[in-house]
């Protein structure tokens, strides 16, 4: 590396190509299997940049026990219903039964190129794609061996790309629209964690694919534990920041996922409800699902969603009440649950099921059993506390916040707003996004994600070829990105020596306090742990004013080091996608999701005025968010 | 549950321009401590922001030397014990042991092919660019059955 490249003065590297893909996580890899194949003798030039290594990247990293989304013997209809009944009734139909109609496939993929995927007795030589049964731990999960499963996958998703192709270690900080047309995305600029460079793409189209958004509320571990949080830590709300910012409309980012999960090491509870039938109950050792299930059938406050199968959220409510009515904690009886199973088995039977209880944990939650190791619990000798953890923002798992897209065209029913583009384009021309970046699409899931970068690859290269000679010119210009983008380095540069000790200095704010007072907002006024998940006019009303405020520090962020750069644009992502979510509570006047959030001043799900999607749009320059109703349309019978 | 690099296993792999562990850290939280000015501890490696560790455990996984551990958060863990991984080609080994001395091992296969041998368009079809509008297509042909009566509205 050239020696007048140090810290504070990047080299900028400059680069165009056709088609630039943002991160590297299971939609991105999705993209890239299926990008290659369709740019095939197109002359395409196509590029991945993810911020970590793509064989541990994204919220697969540790691996994964199952996989959440997967057809088999069902109809895709069936898939539709079961989202749309747990997100609340309000849901692009269109998108999600695209992806269900093409998930399976992805999943064969997975298991040619290595991932186990367990099959039920007598087929457990034979492939899915030949018909082998998988083993369902419920309608939708299939079990796997997961604990290489990120790493298959990328492997499989290099090799599409060439590894040429691929640039590791780059965090994209912001998109730039193009110099002649505000409404379409020429560019994107970030920057090396690991060496003193500067990146600026251009581009005809591209595909955000950077996953949720986590720590945006503080957690429940508040020191060594902090960076413990269910979703991956390094999801830093990316995908929604950058998409606002850049002018694209959003969709019920009022939506979280607040996920109940065994207390401490967020261990998944999935397995245990679905596929080992463990029951729970609260302090008193009552089943209050029994005792108060009722509650949720109360139509006026639940409408018509407490009466069948209750949506994940609802059955939060129960458990939040059974807590603050004083009757925790909430435990979840895995010694029960075994000793059941174990009735009708041999003591070598007993074994593998303990070991497969075990299993469940390693392979994606390792901390769990650290927690139950140190605190001497043997889940088969002693329940284990399950609690509502601090609420997350995504839009693949079981959420659905995320960006507003054009769907697939050939959808019966699909009113025409629905697909004004291109299959997964935003409203932004040539910003496409899947997995977690789309919303009103939740439980898409690993596999689910993969196929939705899948399906946006078609779309990007269609956009590239109908745009080919079409050259991007960017709005900004490369000094103006530079500047912005290394100020925390020149604000800490500039002042560090004002004062002797480096974290406490009146010019600027380290991204760790940043961080802190993000937390603290959000979770004191827009709903989190301190004030059991409720809020209300009043309280957002000052919220606004205090996250008003750190977007006005967050120009003083400092950064010591490349590694301090990377929280502070991190923090920055945090606190647009935090204000976003806000905007949406505050606009959203109903309970839609009662057990994820309360509207304490409208604390009833309202469908004749709120059945509907809410969408907003941000302005950056005046730095103000308008929101709109969108109507739902229903496309599947009931 | 932070990641902790001991001393006497670190060898800084070998001092080679990129270490495993910082290689593959998806938070960007393991650092080679050259010269020993942060650690004093020249050429070992070290977690630089322990209370952001998703402790994912891929930094201790991929480790040649075994020289990465954890030690589960302290603000809400008691000590004494340990999860520790050593992960093979097609497998992987779970050593737990629980602070009243119980030890519980497990092994689970990984992966049912050789590592690198993935071949992702082998006897897969090639994109037709006739289809590149039908979005009940991607290149592979193999759209799951719809049973196009569920739809409100029929086509
Ligand atoms: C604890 C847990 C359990 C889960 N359990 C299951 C399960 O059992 N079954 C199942 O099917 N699914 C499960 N999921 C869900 C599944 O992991 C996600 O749905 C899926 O990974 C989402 O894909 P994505 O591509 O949108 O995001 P991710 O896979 O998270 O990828 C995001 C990518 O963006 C990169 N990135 C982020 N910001 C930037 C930036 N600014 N610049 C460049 N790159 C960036 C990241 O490095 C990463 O590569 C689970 C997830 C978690 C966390
Ligand atoms: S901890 Fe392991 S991976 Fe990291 S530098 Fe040391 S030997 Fe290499
Ligand atoms: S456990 Fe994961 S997050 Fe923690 S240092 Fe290792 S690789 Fe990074």
């Amino acid at each position: 590396m050239a020696e007048q490249f140090v810290f504070g003065n990047p080299e900028v590297i400059q680069e165009e190509v056709d088609i630039l893909i943002i991160g590297g996580g299971m939609a991105a890899c999705g993209a890239g299997f299926e990008i290659m194949r369709w740019a095939e003798g197109t002359g395409l030039k196509i590029k991945l940049v993810d911020k970590a290594a793509m064989d541990r990247s994204g919220a697969v990293a540790q691996g994964l026990s199952a996989i959440n989304t997967y057809m088999g013997e069902n109809d895709p209809a069936d898939y539709v219903r079961y989202a749309r009944n747990d997100l609340m009734g309000i849901t692009r139909e269109d998108l999600i039964y695209d992806v269900g109609r093409h998930v399976d496939d992805s999943v064969h993929q997975f298991e040619e190129w290595g991932l186990p995927i367990w099959k039920q007795p007598g087929d457990e030589d034979k492939k899915l794609a030949e018909g082998g049964k998988p083993v369902r731990s419920g309608r939708w999960q299939i079990m796997i061996n997961g604990e290489s499963y990120k790493w298959i996958v990328a492997e499989g998703a290099k090799k599409s790309l060439g590894m040429e192709n691929i640039q590791e270690r780059v965090f994209i900080v912001r998109l730039v629209t193009d110099k002649n047309d505000p409404g379409r995305v020429a560019g994107a600029a970030g920057f090396s964690v690991r060496d003193h460079k500067l990146y600026i793409y251009k581009f005809k189209c591209c595909l955000l694919a950077a996953g949720g958004a986590v720590n945006v509320f503080r957690p429940r571990s508040v020191g060594e534990g902090t960076g413990r949080a269910w979703y991956p830590v390094w999801n830093a709300g990316s995908t929604y920041a950058m998409a606002a910012e850049c002018g694209a409309v959003m969709t019920m980012m009022e939506n979280r996922f607040v996920p109940a999960r065994f207390k401490d090491g967020y261990g998944p509870v999935g397995a245990w409800f679905l596929l080992f039938k463990a029951q729970v109950m609260n302090g008193r050792g009552e089943d209050f699902g029994k005792l108060h299930g009722d509650e949720i059938k109360d139509a006026k406050r639940f409408g018509k969603y407490g009466q069948g199968v209750p949506g994940t959220c609802l059955r939060n409510h129960l458990m939040i009440q059974e807590m603050k009515e004083g009757r925790g904690p909430i435990l979840m009886d895995t010694p029960g649950a075994m000793a059941k199973l174990a009735e009708k088995m041999t003591p070598k039977e007993v074994k593998h099921l303990e070991a497969e209880a075990w299993e469940d944990f390693l392979d994606m939650t390792i901390s769990q059993c650290g927690v139950w190791a140190g605190e001497n619990i043997e889940p088969d000798k002693e329940p284990s506390e399950v609690i509502p953890s601090e609420p997350y923002l995504l839009g693949s798992h079981a959420g659905c916040a995320g960006i507003w897209v054009s769907g697939p065209t050939d959808i019966p029913g699909t009113p025409k707003e629905w697909s004004w583009g291109y299959n997964r384009m935003t409203t932004v021309k040539g910003l496409f996004t899947a997995g977690d970046g789309v919303g009103a699409s939740g439980h898409k899931f690993s596999s689910g994600s993969f196929t939705e970068g899948r399906i946006a690859a078609k779309g990007l290269v269609k956009f590239a070829l109908d745009n080919k000679n079409w050259k991007p010119e960017l709005a900004r210009s490369a000094e103006d990105l530079v500047e912005e983008i290394y100020r925390p380095v020149k604000t800490f540069l500039q002042h560090k020596d004002y004062t002797t000790a480096i974290d406490i200095n009146p010019h600027y704010i380290s991204p760790k306090m940043l961080q802190f007072r993000l937390q603290k907002i959000m979770d004191e006024y827009c709903a989190g742990l301190a004030t059991w998940y409720q809020t209300n006019a009043k309280m957002l009303e000052i919220c606004e004013r205090k996250l008003e405020m750190i977007k006005e520090d967050s120009l003083k962020m400092r950064a010591k080091d490349l590694h301090e750069l990377l929280r502070a644009w991190e923090n920055y992502h945090r606190i647009i996608a935090a204000e976003c979510h806000m905007k949406h509570i505050q606009f959203r006047e109903e309970t839609r999701y009662p057990g994820y959030y309360y509207r304490t001043d409208f604390n009833y799900i309202d469908d004749e005025k709120w059945k509907c999607f809410t969408n907003s749009l941000y302005d950056r320059e005046t730095r103000k968010w308008k929101l709109y109703k969108e109507p739902y349309v229903q496309l599947i019978k009931d | 549950m932070p990641t902790y690099v001991r001393t006497d296993k670190c060898d800084g792999c070998k001092g080679q321009d990129k270490t495993a562990c910082m290689y593959i850290c998806p938070h960007d939280l393991m650092l080679l401590d050259k010269d020993g000015s942060m650690t004093g501890h020249p050429m070992k490696a070290f977690n630089q922001e322990p209370e952001q560790c998703w402790e994912c455990y891929s930094c201790v996984k991929i480790c040649p030397q075994n020289a990465i551990e954890v030690r589960h958060y302290a603000d809400v863990v008691p000590l004494g014990a340990s999860v520790q991984p050593l992960r093979g080609t097609d497998s992987i080994m779970w050593t737990i042991k629980f602070r009243n001395g119980t030890v519980k091992r497990f092994k689970f296969p990984i992966r049912t092919t050789p590592e690198g041998s993935a071949q992702p368009y082998a006897n897969k079809p090639k994109a037709n660019l006739a289809e590149i509008d039908d979005p009940s297509k991607l290149f592979t042909h193999s759209t799951h059955k719809c049973d196009m009566s569920q739809f409100i509205k029929q086509a």
